[in-house]
């Protein structure tokens, strides 16, 4: 995950500085030569699948007597008809995800790049130090912190802030584990440094004698940092929130392990159409649908945002 | 303009004929012809994207020109890889190997080659460019005009037949770089290499330079020497680029070594020799500090001189000169510059004064060119007074 | 000058109000690091409970109480069956999918950034989909094309799971450093009697390492943590993150926590060293 900073980097980077033009003969093959091998493995464990998988949406069937192709438009829409409230929730959990990464990374950056001085690379490490255990190992360590009689709990609810958060709906009134707020913190947690990463590499390249210069001319320190920080570091905010959103929305880890049973996010219905239902043309559709819905909201974002400099 | 300049010479000269580059619909390099002569130090001075760094890449092999040959010596080495040709490019912002330390960035070239005593000759050329105790520092360690110099040591200790200088001086500030102007040129009389330099500057390259090419879009638009190109520049582009002028419009009476040019009521001598223009309308060109200044309007002047007289409009004082500008009979404002030796008091704002210069330091350029070309392209040269 | 004074004089008075001290006013001062803090304390916190929990022993199958303070997790680490296992099957996987991807990738990623060609932008999109692809239907797409061609699911069907979804990681990883390298320090090289091949093997690559090494342990730590989509393509095979998995359902035992903590210290070790000896070397001489 230390990559998370180059990744971060390099999809805000602009186009090569220099390109070679390729000249006569066979130097116009190198570069085909080049991708051949990575295309190709991507080609047929990538593309293909994603086509298949399209296909399989459409057909019908079951496991004993196989499946045909007959553009079955239907699995679409029971699909839709009966698990949209699982594709809402999946939605719901990884937008408030990405919300509160940017509202606690977004104070993490601004400190390592403009307050940490000698300290920037000890207090990187410190951002991605917790992701070097293993994923699933943490969300287990959510449930012990989240548990009823844990501490953490102990003091929420002493506080009331368990009961005000049961108003909106996000917890119980006396517990947080499998109640949505719990599934939200994990989400939070576990994607939190893909989040920290861009806003940083965005951060670190903006001159800190900007804010200084904004507040020279009359700007409050909020208003030089909505005026002029904020819109200098949204390629990181887009960034990081494409790296947060997706795989929070397809994620169903967090929504099993710290979630409420029968309130399931739309990666658990596929994993239970495929594997305990052997309903592959209703998971396909269910995939597919998930992966288009994906497509859409980003595409509709980044043109919002007016950075096409991603891909 | 005549592109074809011939230099006499002997041994090894570069090169260029007919070169031309394009990139796309842009033609970066046109029709360009040109030849230095071996040990010589060459100035290439143009404003950025007058094709100078074109013309210096090609020489070194890293673009391929669309049209045209060039050749070292008797040699054809137009199509040469750049790792094949005895050319060595000392780079803009001197593209050190940031992995190698300075030893082995210098003695990259030598190694290369597969060449014996390396060590010697790497310990010697640090030694020329003084810097014999960092051989083992890496690039980021060094100061702007310590890597500056290994730069100018990594290409130098190939023993290039030509070494190519990409503004190397461009990145180093004011005082340093009037340092290295001075260095370099002691470098290249001790080591007799021919040296192309690349430069916006031109001062540096009236500094460094026995021969400057005038470059403006993809064409040399004069060559010669650098008091030649500065005293009697042929192209309004050439005496802007080099310093400020002060220019009228007129039209040619009498050619010949007594030459008339009738400006206003007025009627000036010149030089004929000086005049280039085919067509008798120019613009009669003198630099500010050729002329002289003294208040009324009756003022003694040496005899012969061309006199005109104005009113002062503004004075600064800049230390050791004064800068004066003087309205004409015909209304145009002039630039005097006059050295502070000593000052009178009475030519100040409002004072009627003469002005006047020697017919000789007079220049006439054809008037179909524009009068301002060159003059606000480069930061260091200030704007020259234009006429009406 | 007129215009000026009042604004002028209203920024002195805020200067001017803005002096007295007192708590309130650190805490405004310092909101941001403050926040930071919190965070990382929120960051740190599940180690906190993996390393603290590594050395209970619990009463039940969960551990998910604290009982007592033992050693035995550390002194028994693979006395759970199956763990050790799935540790070495998933380290396994990760060094051949980080091996595979990374040569596959950076040759991607050097004609992507040192070419023009036609089908650049198409390349860079067929690079960027997998990034945009969630897992579970990256996962189960796969498994439908490896159910379609009646291929066994197991360990083949994971690396090529895992040298798939590494791949775009690594593309992006080494054409940024490609991206930032100066084209000027290889034609210096040309220049300097270096031929292509002398060329790439003595500056364009040792400049490109550095990137390399990064998209390497990025690809390897997504491989080896990785749990949705391998858990749609391996079969029966177990590792290590499906383990895991399965341990939350049937009793999580002190042993998960003992590999937790030890990934956790390694790694930092690793982190700290590679940064130590880089800045030592930046210092040196």
């Amino acid at each position: 995950m230390s990559g998370g900073a180059l990744l971060a980097e390099s999809l805000a980077e602009k186009a090569p500085q220099s390109l070679k033009t390729t000249g006569p003969g066979r130097r116009k093959l190198t570069p085909y030569l080049l991708l051949l091998p990575g295309l190709l493995w991507l080609a047929v464990f990538f593309v293909a699948p994603t086509i298949s998988l399209a296909q399989n949406s459409l057909q019908q069937g079951n496991l004993i007597d196989g499946f045909q192709f007959t553009f079955h438009i239907a699995n679409y829409t029971a699909a839709l008809s009966s698990y949209w409230p699982q594709f809402l929730r999946s939605f719901v959990y990884a937008g408030l995800a990405t919300i509160f990464c940017i509202m606690i990374g977004y104070p993490l950056a601004y400190t390592i790049a403009f307050r940490a001085g000698r300290w920037k690379n000890a207090m990187l490490v410190l951002v991605i130090a917790p992701f070097f255990t293993s994923f699933l190992i943490r969300t287990l360590a959510w449930q012990t912190i989240l548990a009823d009689n844990s501490i953490v709990v102990s003091i929420m609810r002493s506080l009331h802030i368990t009961n005000l958060l049961a108003v909106v709906g996000l917890t119980q009134s006396t517990r947080v584990l499998n109640t949505p707020l719990a599934v939200v913190a994990g989400l939070t947690y576990n994607f939190l440094p893909f989040m920290t990463l861009p806003l940083y590499a965005a951060l670190d390249r903006m001159d800190p004698r900007l804010i200084e210069a904004g507040q020279d001319l009359y700007c409050s320190p909020w208003t030089a940092f909505r005026k002029i920080t904020w819109p200098l570091s949204l390629p990181g905010v887009v960034a990081g929130t494409l790296l947060t959103f997706i795989p929070a929305a397809g994620d169903y880890i967090n929504s099993r392990l710290l979630g409420v049973p029968n309130q399931a996010m739309i990666g658990e219905v596929i994993d239970l159409k495929y594997f305990s239902e052997l309903d592959y043309p209703t998971a396909s559709a269910l995939s597919f649908t998930l992966l288009i819905a994906i497509l859409i909201l980003v595409s509709l974002y980044v043109r919002r945002a007016g950075t096409e400099e991603l891909v | 303009m005549s592109d074809s300049v011939t230099t006499a010479g002997a041994g090894v000269d570069l090169q260029l004929i007919n070169v031309t580059k394009r990139f796309g619909d842009f033609t970066a390099v046109d029709d360009l012809t040109l030849t230095i002569p071996q040990g010589s130090f060459f100035a290439l001075l143009g404003p950025s994207g007058c094709g100078k760094t074109t013309t210096l890449r090609m020489v070194a092999g890293l673009e391929e020109p669309t049209d045209g040959t060039i050749k070292l010596g008797a040699e054809d080495i137009t199509w040469a890889k750049p790792y094949r040709r005895p050319v060595n490019t000392v780079f803009q912002s001197y593209a050190l190997f940031p992995h190698l330390d300075i030893f082995e960035n210098v003695a990259f070239g030598l190694r290369r080659r597969g060449q014996k005593d390396v060590k010697k000759q790497v310990d010697d050329i640090l030694e020329l460019v003084e810097l014999g105790g960092l051989a083992r520092r890496k690039p980021p360690q060094l100061s702007g005009g310590q890597q500056q110099r290994v730069a100018l040591a990594r290409a130098l200790i190939n023993r290039p037949k030509v070494l190519l200088l990409d503004e190397p001086l461009g990145a180093l500030d004011l005082k340093l770089r009037r340092q290295m102007q001075l260095e370099l040129k002691r470098i290249q009389l001790e080591v007799g290499i021919t040296f192309v330099h690349v430069t916006h500057d031109q001062e540096e390259a009236m500094t460094m330079a026995d021969t400057i090419a005038v470059m403006n879009v993809g064409r040399v638009e004069q060559m010669g020497a650098p008091t030649d190109l500065y005293e009697n520049p042929s192209t309004t582009f050439a005496a802007n680029f080099l310093g400020q002028s002060n220019f009228f419009n007129g039209r040619v009476m009498q050619r010949g070594t007594d030459a008339q040019v009738q400006v206003g009521d007025r009627t000036l001598r010149m030089d004929g020799s000086r005049i280039h223009s085919a067509g008798d309308d120019v613009h009669l060109g003198v630099r500010p500090e050729k002329l002289r200044i003294a208040f009324g309007a009756d003022a003694e002047m040496p005899t012969g001189f061309n006199r005109l007289e104005g009113v002062v409009t503004d004075a600064s004082f800049i230390g050791v000169s004064t800068q004066y500008l003087v309205r004409v009979p015909w209304g145009q404002e002039v630039i005097v510059f006059e050295q502070n030796t000593n000052r009178d008091s009475r030519v100040d704002n409002g004072a009627p004064v003469t002005i006047a210069w020697d017919p000789l330091h007079a220049f006439a350029l054809d008037a179909s060119q524009d009068v301002a070309a060159g003059a606000d392209l480069d930061d260091e040269a200030a704007p020259a007074a234009v006429a009406q | 000058m007129a215009v000026q004074t009042p604004t002028q004089s209203t920024k002195i008075a805020r200067v001017g109000s803005a002096r007295p001290g007192g708590p309130i006013r650190w805490i405004r001062a310092h909101i941001v690091p403050l926040g930071a803090g919190a965070a990382l304390l929120y960051m740190f916190l599940p180690i906190f409970v993996v390393v603290a929990f590594s050395f209970n022993r619990p009463n039940g199958r969960y551990n998910d109480k604290w009982v007592r303070f033992s050693t035995n997790a550390w002194q028994h680490p693979c006395a759970v069956s199956g763990m050790c296992s799935g540790l070495k099957l998933s380290l396994t996987i990760g060094l051949i999918a980080t091996v595979v991807s990374v040569i596959l990738g950076t040759l991607v990623a050097f004609a992507l950034g040192r070419y023009r060609f036609r089908g650049r932008s198409a390349t860079n999109l067929l690079i960027f989909m997998p990034m945009a692809t969630p897992e579970v239907v990256m996962g189960s797409s796969l498994l439908a094309l490896f159910v379609m061609l009646r291929v066994q699911s197991g360990t083949m069907t994971i690396l090529i799971a895992h040298i798939m979804f590494c791949l775009s990681f690594v593309v992006v990883t080494v054409k940024a450093r490609i991206a930032a390298l100066d084209p000027r320090l290889e034609q210096a090289a040309m220049d300097l009697y270096a031929n292509e091949r002398v060329t790439f093997w003595k500056i364009t690559f040792p400049l490109v390492l550095p990137g390399i090494v990064a998209a390497a342990l990025l690809a390897f730590s997504l491989s080896f943590d990785d749990f949705i989509i391998t858990y749609f393509n391996s079969g029966a095979t177990v590792t290590f993150p499906i383990f895991v998995w399965g341990a939350a359902n049937h009793g999580t035992p002190p042993q998960i926590n003992v590999v937790g903590a030890t990934m956790f210290l390694v790694s930092l070790v690793v982190v700290i060293v590679g940064q130590v000896s880089s800045s030592r070397r930046r210092k040196k001489a």
